[in-house]
């Protein structure tokens, strides 16, 4: 779908509070803006964001119009086992993309 | 020619959300919980001055304890084209009750950020955001 960039600490010790941060390039077209031809330019946006860590979930959001072109969240997470975070960014035609990022922890 | 390009403009603009259509857009989310202030922290820039990306961080005072923590977080909107600017899902697993975003606004208005916590209280936090230059409404180059 996208370019993604993704910031997880490589390594914590057990039991830290680690701060994630994501960002997708997406346009998150409003469906509100007129184009050129003056009709409406269809609304083309990521509604749900997902990460899983070791497969059980620790973060989801909903996403609504408007938040802003190429969407930017960062939130926390307890560092409790090594292991992959995995974070879906689902558009509201249904497509996915996924893209992971490994933590070692001591 | 201008003055026709105006009128149309204005016909297709879509009716903004009001503060009715917000209360409405959060009873849908946390039901008829009674929304008491405090404990939610909502930073916005007082003034913006590009609506189409604002720095927006939420953080709830929460132990974050099986027994105790915040289970989402609602961002709304009184003047945007919908209410709703996000919603988010948490559990203990996360340690710590606050994210960050962007997001757009389209006018001058309240922001409002609402968290529901695991024992079913509702908190929030709100805030005035002068905009300049709004969000959503732009002339399209496409």
């Amino acid at each position: 779908m996208a370019r993604a960039l993704i910031h997880v600490p490589p390594s914590a010790k057990r039991g830290d509070i680690v701060e994630i941060k994501t960002l997708i390039s997406h346009v998150m077209e409003t469906g509100y803006r007129i184009g050129v031809t003056g009709k409406p330019i269809p609304r083309d946006i990521i509604d749900d964001f997902v990460c899983t860590y070791n497969g059980e979930e620790v973060f989801r959001a909903k996403l609504y119009p408007a938040i802003a072109a190429n969407p930017f969240i960062s939130f926390f997470t307890v560092a409790t086992e090594s292991g992959t975070l995995a974070f879906s960014w689902t558009d509201q035609h249904g497509a996915t993309q996924v893209q992971t990022a490994t933590i070692k922890v001591e | 020619m201008a003055g026709s390009g105006v009128i149309l403009r204005l016909a297709i603009r879509p009716a903004a959300a009001t503060p009715e259509t917000m209360r409405e857009a959060v009873r849908s989310a946390i039901g008829e919980a009674t929304v008491k202030k405090g404990r939610v922290k909502l930073d916005l820039p007082p003034i913006v001055e590009n609506g189409n990306s604002v720095p927006c961080t939420v953080s709830v005072e929460s132990p974050m304890t099986a027994a105790d923590h915040v289970k989402a977080i609602h961002i709304f909107n009184e003047k945007n084209p919908q209410p709703n600017v996000i919603s988010i899902k948490l559990n203990p697993r996360a340690g710590r009750a606050a994210f960050s975003t962007r997001i757009r606004l389209a006018d001058s208005q309240t922001v409002t950020a609402i968290a529901e916590m695991s024992d079913g209280s509702c908190w929030s936090d709100d805030i005035d955001v002068i905009v300049t230059l709004a969000a959503c409404l732009e002339e399209s180059i496409r």
